[in-house]
Order: structure tokens, then sequence, then C-alpha cells
């Protein structure tokens, strides 16, 4: 057994009597929330896990992405763009408060085409998806494959084309994770780390939490625990179908700025860094593991995308967690067992940040979640299923 | 601050592969790295970092760190611990980021 760190090495609480609210869960969901939550209210908590977590957050591509998004619900289509639209503030807000710049870049986004079939079904899709009735609507075109070079110098002789947005674009996650716990530490939110939870409890309106550390209490509380949520989900009654999706993902040397827009599989990071990724695999919990079938096909794609990354070298690939719903969507529901406990969980927590931030904490806050993400409920997975 | 052990240095003049650090004629050891023979001729920064231009040198000498990285036969972001020295080589501090010309 592990031994819990010594009670001295625990982070000090600035606030020691109940909370306003609380976060369980220190990855970019939670700590979003956390951040929207302190510029509503006084005392703000969140606990988390230790470096054993599975820690998605740390694993990100960093998308802020719409194109693609919504296909079975409309819903999520609006959802994401009132995020991409409220990123600047979000962006912004952090830079007040940190002075730290998280490299946000909306100028646009690319999904590239490798042959006629590619263009063809990419044209059907984006069609299918934005002729769904009430679906969220942008600018798009199709590019063909003289457009896209004048726009990205240097792509290959199979790429066709590629699918633009204006709307799409990209930050940095790890700066992005990291401007959000300096802003705990300068507006006095309590990130509590090692402080896994094993019981919540709602007792006299609080809610009681029990970790390794002592009871921590709030009176309201929110679920962001990523797969976490599945065994938390049931102590505040709601149950939270997810599992773990691996994605892999290449890194590759630092460069000179080159490519000014992203494709939805490659970009290429502020400080020069490339990143290649986007593969799925139902992998259960094995995040330690990176396999060549996967990492092959990635660098190939991206070769054939810009055949002057050949020349480029790999330092470093890794995998991590994606937390997929049983549907793909985002979870957002409220108890209705304990008034003032909500869940949200979802696996685009960069693209949803400033949603979540400036949107659901505030609703958390006020105590209910409003209609217009009704859609999001657990509840649409409680549906009886035709004999 | 760091010198060659005696039996190393007799190898040097016994046997001397001759490379260049920044135009310098520079005599090394056979198997020496790259990341050693900078260390050996006093030089601890080898690179510039793109981002604030901070003077770097080589750190974990085990191919981790990615601090060590040098042109080498004008090649940009080489690992200097990484690779080991031929005769005729050519090394050069390198400043700002590597280029890919599209």
């Amino acid at each position: 057994m592990i031994e819990s760190p010594a009670l001295e090495q625990v982070q000090q609480r600035h606030h020691k009597g109940i909370y306003d609210a609380l976060v369980i869960g220190g990855g970019l969901v939670g700590s979003s929330l956390a951040f929207g939550l302190r510029q509503n209210v006084d005392h703000v908590a969140v606990l988390d896990e230790g470096d054993v977590a599975f820690r998605a957050s740390r694993g990100n591509f960093g998308l802020v992405w719409v194109q693609s998004k919504g296909m079975g619900l409309p819903a999520y289509g609006h959802w994401t763009m009132s995020s991409q639209q409220l990123w600047p503030e979000f962006a912004e807000k952090l830079a007040l408060i940190t002075g730290l710049d998280v490299g946000l870049e909306q100028k646009g986004g690319l999904h590239a085409v490798l042959s006629e079939h590619e263009y063809e079904s990419r044209v059907e899709f984006m069609k299918r998806l934005l002729d769904q009735p009430g679906m969220v609507q942008y600018d798009w075109k199709m590019l063909d494959r003289k457009e896209l070079k004048d726009l990205v110098p240097g792509i290959g002789p199979e790429v066709c084309g590629a699918s633009w947005s204006q709307v799409d674009g990209v930050a940095n996650p790890l700066k992005m994770l990291r401007a959000l716990h300096t802003a705990f530490v300068k507006q006095q939110v309590d990130y509590l780390p090692q402080h896994p939870v094993a019981d919540i409890e709602f007792k006299n309106d609080v809610f009681e939490m029990t970790t390794p550390h002592g009871v921590v209490r709030s009176k309201k509380i929110i679920l962001a625990s990523g797969l976490g949520n599945q065994v938390l989900g049931k102590k505040i009654g709601l149950s939270v179908p997810v599992r773990p999706q691996r994605g892999q993902i290449i890194v590759l040397e630092r460069t000179k700025r080159m490519l000014q827009m992203p494709f939805a599989t490659l970009r290429q990071m502020d400080e020069g860094t490339w990143l290649i990724g986007d593969s799925q695999e139902e992998a259960g919990l094995a995040d330690g593991v990176v396999g060549l079938p996967v990492l092959a096909t990635l660098a190939n794609r991206a070769v054939r995308t810009i055949p002057k990354l050949k020349e480029v070298s790999v330092v470093r690939s890794w995998s991590a967690l994606r937390v997929m719903s049983k549907d793909g969507f985002p979870i957002y529901d409220k108890s209705s067992l304990y008034p003032g406990a909500f869940v949200a969980t979802c696996h685009s927590g960069v693209t949803l940040a400033a949603a979540h931030a400036l949107r659901i904490a505030p609703m958390v806050v006020g105590g209910e979640l409003s209609p217009e993400i009704t859609a999001f409920s657990t509840r649409r997975f409680n549906v009886q299923e035709a004999a | 601050m760091f010198k060659r052990l005696p039996e190393a240095q007799a190898e040097v003049t016994r046997n001397p592969v001759s490379v260049t650090v920044n135009g310098i004629e520079v005599a090394c050891r056979h198997g020496d790295s790259v990341a050693s023979v900078l260390f050996a001729s006093g030089i601890l920064a080898c690179r510039d970092t793109p981002v604030k231009g901070t003077p770097r040198g080589p750190f974990c000498m085990m191919g981790v760190c990615y601090d060590c990285l040098v042109n080498i036969d004008d090649l940009p972001n080489q690992q200097g611990c990484m690779v080991l020295v031929k005769p005729g080589m050519k090394i050069e501090r390198q400043q700002a980021l590597r280029e890919v010309q599209s």
C-alpha cells in the first residue's frame, strides 16, 4: 500500500471553513470550472488526485475545434460554437490574472483529404452535418488542391484538398493548464492534490468529501474527474457512462514556424514543435503504451500531407485516454437526489474550456443548469431498449 | 570546468580525430560524443533557445533533455550527446530554430 504524504506536506488551505463551491478533478475540465466558479464566489476548492491519475489533460492536442462536431446532436454544434466564441474572452481573463498567454489562435482550421474518395466523403459529411434541422451554421468550404496550396505551402502530391472553416483554431493545452493553476494561486483557489475522494455525503445542506487528509466541506460540488466520474457519480445518484478511448500523439522537434493554419490531425505549436495525432483505440486503461502500428499510420498521413516532415525528427510519442461518453457527447447534469451537486465530463476539455468557465460555472453557482444544455443530461442514456 | 582524464588525454595525443567546433579545429578521441568534445574544449553553451535566446548546453548526456542541440555538418537540431565524432565533422553552435523549407 502506498502511504499518503505526511500532513505537513499537504497544501495549506486558505479557507478553513465550508467552501462555496468545490470541484472534484484538477484537469482541464475541473480547472476551467474552478476558474469560472472563482469569478463568481469567494471560496473555491479543487480536489485532485496525484500523478498516478489518468491525465487526459497532459496528453491533449489542443484544438479549439468546431468543424465535424455535432452529427446526431445539433445542440453539441451550438455548444461547441458558443465555447469557441467565448474563447477570446476566456484567454484574455486568464492573461489578465496570470500574465500568461495560452497560445490561442483562431484563424481557421483544415481537415485534409488525401484522395478523391476522401474528398467526396468529406463534402458529403459536412453537408449532412450542417443540413441537420436546428444545426448551428458557420462558414466553411471545400478547398481544392490549388486553393489549399496557396494557404499551406509544402503540401504533398496526394493531397486533394481540405475542408476549411474560419471558426476553428488551436491553443497550447499545457500553457492553458499552467495558466489555470497560476490563477488558482493568484485568486486563492485552494488546489488540493493528493486528495482523492473516497466518499461524498450530504448533511444539513452541505456536502462532505472524505479524503485521505480529512473531510472537506462545500455548499456546491461539481464532479469533473473524467473517468473517475463513473464511481463518484453513483454517490450523488447519477449514472455517468464514460469509457477510456486511447489516443496517441507524435511530437516532432522544434522548427521555425511553417504551418500557420492547423490541420485536425497535424499542427505546429506556437513555439515550433509539431504534433501529429488523432488516433482512436478502445484499449482499456493502458495509457502507458504506444504502439508502432498506430504511430506509423499517424506518421504516414502526416508525411503525405507535408512531405518535408520526413526530415524532421520525432522527439517523443505518448498516449493518453480520452474520456468518452457512450455517445461521444459531453455530459452535464445535476443530481436529483442532492441539490447543488453536478457533473461535467467531455473529451474536448480545450475546446469547451471557455464554456465551462464562463457558462457552466455560473449555472452551478445559480443551482440550475440552463435548458439549452438539457440535451447533455444523463437522462439520454436511460431510454428503455426496444425488445 | 571539464578536463579529460590522463588516459583519455593521452589517447587524443596518440590517435587524434580532428573535427571543427565553430570553425576552430579540435583534436578529440575516437568514441567521443559531440557533447563531450564540446565540454573538453571548454564550450559549455552550444545553442541559444529559439523562444528567448537563452544560452544552453549539454545537460543529461543521455539523449533525454534535448539541451545539447547543435548543427552537425550543416544539419540542425542534432543531439550532441547521441552523435559520435567522425574525422572532419563540422560542429556549430545552433542559433534560433531549424528551418524546414517548404
